[in-house]
């Protein structure tokens, strides 16, 4: 006969093996090593949570701390590798074995550790591939996970930075596996409650707020007059003419500089209230201008950002607040947000090949994914219609009949054509391609593929990929807009000019936008100072960030 | 750099040395001497394979403001980090004299590191004479007016030389100090001064400080209109250098010692100085700042 | 230090009276170009001084370009690099280009 109930006694041996660090729920910080020791088991799959922007460090650091000989060959499957501590544990030899889907500020050392062979990786994913992975097969049998505030009965506040952690406590608790929380503190009554108790076994009190990365704030001060023209061109020349009222914009400075050209150089185009209206967005402090001028609708957040609580708070109209009045984000549902119910997504890269596939990893840093590749695709599964999802259609399928014509995403790619360091942007082979045959991966990891991208913008004008009837014009647009690039330099003269007649690239004077006009005076807000000063002093800038 | 000219629309900060001068003197009364076009670069920056600016950093001519002649000079804070070598520093020695031969008031828009360390006999040098020229300068009526509110802050050398100023004008942005905040942590340690706390740094050596501790004499926004009316008010003061300005200026750093020295931070200052909320004065808007710093530390007729 | 010079002819000449302009700062990422209007109308010489060696390639389209599309007739340019990209040479070259035209005020 077989037993069908072995997850919930496994997890009831766990809680049992638990229980006797803890007074009711709660486990002292100085029983955490110890505590772990008894509630993990060799091999098991844990979600430690490395978010994007919240970090459970205090847990982080303790499993860093176990011993191996007890607990070893984890299985980790987590949205980010943020933090030391989460590439220590395979140093260790307490995990073995790897799904993610982001390694920004780990990416040297975690590919010198992919490399080296300290990590068996399964696969790098998308977030919201990991997320829906976590419901069919990587659902954690252990999650580590960050809260700020708990009750005694476990319920937990997470607060603005709420993040992914609703998605992997559905996911772990309610398929029989245990729920660590760590917090800030407990307290007798949380402000709002985002997990319920019942779904949570343990709690630590860290006495101290969980680590939070300030990833989306850009220096106004650092925005160069080639980014402006970037922006300027894609307000102009895309935002515009397509009506782009819904839209994502991945974090860098070229969008930084869009945001904080909407209330000057948009307001002049008289483009207020027609684009830019609904966003899937982190709270970025560059877009305050815009909120405060009165051109946002509705912003769902992914997670918040360091420094915008109270602004948010004072700002219920536009972001999603609790009854306590403070944000609450979700991944999982801002990444399907940005997927669905978005018009446009914009975002920047470190390379691109002539078929239009991107790529930010070079053979020495492998950053992973995030959000990217699912925000810069294009949704077959949509169907609602909306204006400039079937104007793009149009322009993509001028031969399917208007009845049976899917609309396209906008997909676009911005940047200057030479990177940091002088390196070009336009590239013959990715390096991601190198990277895949040294690792043995079989597909190369490509962030935005070509038939995704439906622009490129540089600082030599905007390319229209939709435009492009075959291989040939694709690589040809991608070449005329590389500027002084070797790529932009080896263009077709001849074949780039009638590109240009047909309108599938524009120059800066074909859309009457002169280069020299580019210029920081454009700017809403110059400096974080600015912005602070823009939001009323509700925005409390992050100390690094500051010059007074 | 803006291409249209609109002077209230630079943010100091953010302008060039000339872009600076442009704005805060009469409009196109400014003459550069020993300009670009000359090409007096550094001698010794081919040495380490870097690039020279033909002015070697350091702007210098005459000018008019409201209609009376003047001698300007500015630093180009982002040449490397507005530091001072030789040939920058003898185009400022060369003005201070200038302004002794003449008889004219200077103003000197500091954006400085410090010495040039490339070329560190040649900048040490060049700073102890400019200290001394300006002296002699004061020493013959003429004023000698600092102006501090870039990007490169006025450290180092340039801390020695604004201390020799007739007066100087601030902005928020704007730091004055001699050693900086990354030397302070390498030799002290960071639990004494944490570099990258930048709110502490400019606590510490920022413009609303040094008003306040009467290391400087006007505190202004971040324009060059707001610089242009502080100096004129300032250059209506008198500017005079003698022994008793030496003597007035000990007993009011002694005092300042006597009063301060158990203070540690400035917030502690700013206490006690009198003013309430001491933590919320970053934060103030310049009117706000200004109304309360009315018992500020003065340097009345010190300097 | 990498020193390039190109000499070329050049169909429009530069607008206005002014004998020199000089826009930009030596800083990373950034150039001064001193502008003087000392050579006859149909030339244009650029001499570049840059601490980036092996690039003259694209400092040659860069130029060329410069020079057929803006009003640069008659101007010795020198220019001292820090490390600048291409986009932003050839702003400043064209911002040279229009104040020493007196373009702007």
């Amino acid at each position: 006969m077989r037993d069908w109930a072995t997850q919930k006694a496994a997890r009831a041996a766990r809680i049992a093996a638990g229980a006797s660090f803890a007074r009711g729920k709660v486990v002292q910080a100085a029983d955490l090593v110890p505590f772990l020791g008894a509630v993990l088991r060799p091999g098991d799959r844990v979600c430690l949570e490395g978010d994007n922007q919240k970090q459970a460090d205090l847990l982080a650091d303790a499993l860093a701390e176990v011993d191996p000989g007890v607990i070893h060959d984890l299985h980790m499957v987590q949205s980010g590798i943020v933090l030391p501590s989460h590439l220590d544990v395979f140093e260790k030899g307490i995990a073995r074995r790897l799904d993610y889907s982001y390694s920004g500020p780990q990416a040297a050392r975690i590919a010198r550790m992919l490399y080296g062979g300290q990590i068996a990786l399964g696969a790098v994913h998308t977030y919201l591939e990991l997320f829906a992975r976590y419901f069919i097969d990587l659902t954690p049998q252990v999650a580590l996970i960050a809260a700020v505030s708990a009750d005694r009965d476990g319920n937990l506040y997470t607060g603005p930075n709420t993040e992914d952690t609703p998605t992997v406590v559905e996911a772990t608790s309610f398929k029989d596996g245990l729920v660590v929380a760590q917090v800030g503190e407990i307290v007798d009554r949380v402000p709002r409650v985002d997990i319920p108790g019942d779904r949570v076994h343990f709690v630590v009190e860290a006495g101290r707020p969980f680590h939070v990365e300030p990833l989306f704030t850009r220096d106004p001060g650092a925005i160069t007059e080639t980014q402006i023209l970037t922006a300027m061109l894609a307000i102009k020349g895309l935002y515009a003419p397509y009506g782009i009222r819904r839209l994502n914009h991945g974090i860098g400075f070229n969008t930084a500089a869009i945001e904080l050209l909407l209330p000057t150089y948009g307001e002049k185009l008289g483009l207020r209230g027609q684009i830019c209206t609904h966003w899937a967005l982190n709270p970025h402090p560059t877009l305050i201008p815009a909120i405060e001028a009165g051109w946002v609708e509705q912003i769902h957040c992914f997670g918040s950002e360091v420094g915008m609580d109270d602004y948010i708070a004072a700002r219920p109209d536009v972001y999603f607040t609790g009854a306590d009045g403070s944000l609450r984000s979700n991944r999982a549902f801002c990444q399907t947000a940005g997927l669905y119910a978005c018009d446009l997504f914009i975002g920047s890269t470190l390379q691109m090949d002539l078929s239009g596939h991107s790529s930010t990893v070079t053979t020495n840093r492998i950053a992973g994914f995030g959000g990217a590749p699912n925000m810069g695709s294009d949704p077959r599964g949509r169907r609602h219609p909306s204006e400039p999802w079937l104007k793009a259609g149009a322009e993509a399928y001028p031969s399917t009949p208007a009845p049976l014509r899917r609309g396209r995403k906008l997909v676009v790619q911005i940047g200057e054509t030479f990177g940091d360091g002088n390196v070009p942007l336009f590239v013959e082979r990715l390096d991601a391609l190198a990277l895949a045959e040294k690792l043995d991966l079989p597909l190369a990891p490509v962030m935005v593929y070509g038939d995704d991208v439906t622009h490129i913008v540089t600082e030599e004008g905007i390319a229209n990929l939709l435009l492009c009837r075959d291989a040939d014009e694709r690589e040809q647009a991608i070449r005329g807009v590389a500027g002084y690039t070797e790529i932009g330099r080896r263009r077709d003269a001849g074949l780039v000019a009638r590109l240009r007649e047909r309108g599938v690239i524009r120059r800066p004077e074909d859309l009457g936008i002169d280069p020299l006009d580019a210029d920081r005076s454009l700017l809403a807000a110059r400096s974080i100072k600015d912005l602070a000063l823009a939001s009323g002093g509700l925005y409390r800038p992050p100390s690094q960030f500051r010059n007074w | 750099m803006s291409t249209v000219f609109e002077p209230e629309a630079l943010s100091w900060y953010e302008g060039s040395a000339r872009q600076r001068i442009a704005a805060l003197v009469d409009p196109g009364s400014f003459r550069e001497a020993v300009g670009p076009e000359e090409r007096e670069t550094s001698p010794h920056l081919a040495l380490f394979d870097l690039p020279e600016q033909f002015d070697d950093g350091m702007i210098v001519g005459r000018a008019t403001l409201d209609g009376a002649r003047i001698l300007v000079a500015a630093q180009e804070g982002r040449f490397m980090g507005g530091a001072v070598g030789e040939v920058h520093g003898a185009k400022l020695v060369g003005l201070l004299r200038a302004a002794k031969a003449l008889g004219l008031d200077v103003l000197i828009l500091f954006d400085t590191g410090g010495v040039r360390l490339q070329e560190a006999n040649a900048g040490e040098t060049a700073i102890a004479e400019i200290m001394r020229a300006l002296v002699e300068a004061r020493c013959a009526g003429a004023r000698v007016v600092g102006l501090v509110g870039g990007r490169s802050g006025c450290y180092g050398g340039g801390g020695l030389i604004a201390g020799c100023c007739s007066a100087l004008v601030v902005t928020e942005q704007g730091r004055i100090s001699v050693t900086g905040p990354e030397v302070i942590e390498t030799n002290r340690g960071v639990e004494e001064f944490d570099a990258r706390d930048r709110a502490l740094v400019w606590r510490t050596m920022g413009g609303k400080h040094r008003y306040l501790i009467g290391g400087a004499d006007r505190f202004v926004d971040d324009s060059p209109g707001a610089f242009r009316n502080a100096v004129c008010e300032v250059l209506k003061g008198p500017g005079r250098l003698d022994l008793e300005t030496l003597d007035a200026e000990q007993a009011r750093l002694e005092g300042r010692l006597a009063r301060f020295r158990t203070a540690g931070d400035a917030v502690a200052i700013w206490s006690s100085l009198g003013i309430d909320d001491a933590p919320a004065v970053p934060g103030l808007s310049t009117r706000a700042f200004r109304a309360l710093a009315v018992c500020r530390e003065n340097a009345d007729d010190a300097r | 230090m990498e020193r390039l010079s190109y000499t070329l002819d050049a169909p429009i000449p530069a607008g206005g009276t002014k004998s020199q302009a000089i826009v930009g700062v030596v800083a990373s990422g950034n150039l001064e170009v001193l502008l003087e209007r000392v050579l006859a109308p149909d030339r244009c010489t650029v001499e570049i001084a840059t601490a980036a060696h092996g690039f003259g390639e694209v400092w040659a389209a860069v130029v060329a370009d410069f020079v057929t599309r803006r009003a640069a007739g008659g101007l010795r340019i020198a220019i001292n690099d820090g490390g600048a990209r291409p986009d932003t040479v050839a702003l400043r070259l064209a911002q040279g280009a229009r104040l020493i035209a007196g373009d702007v005020p």
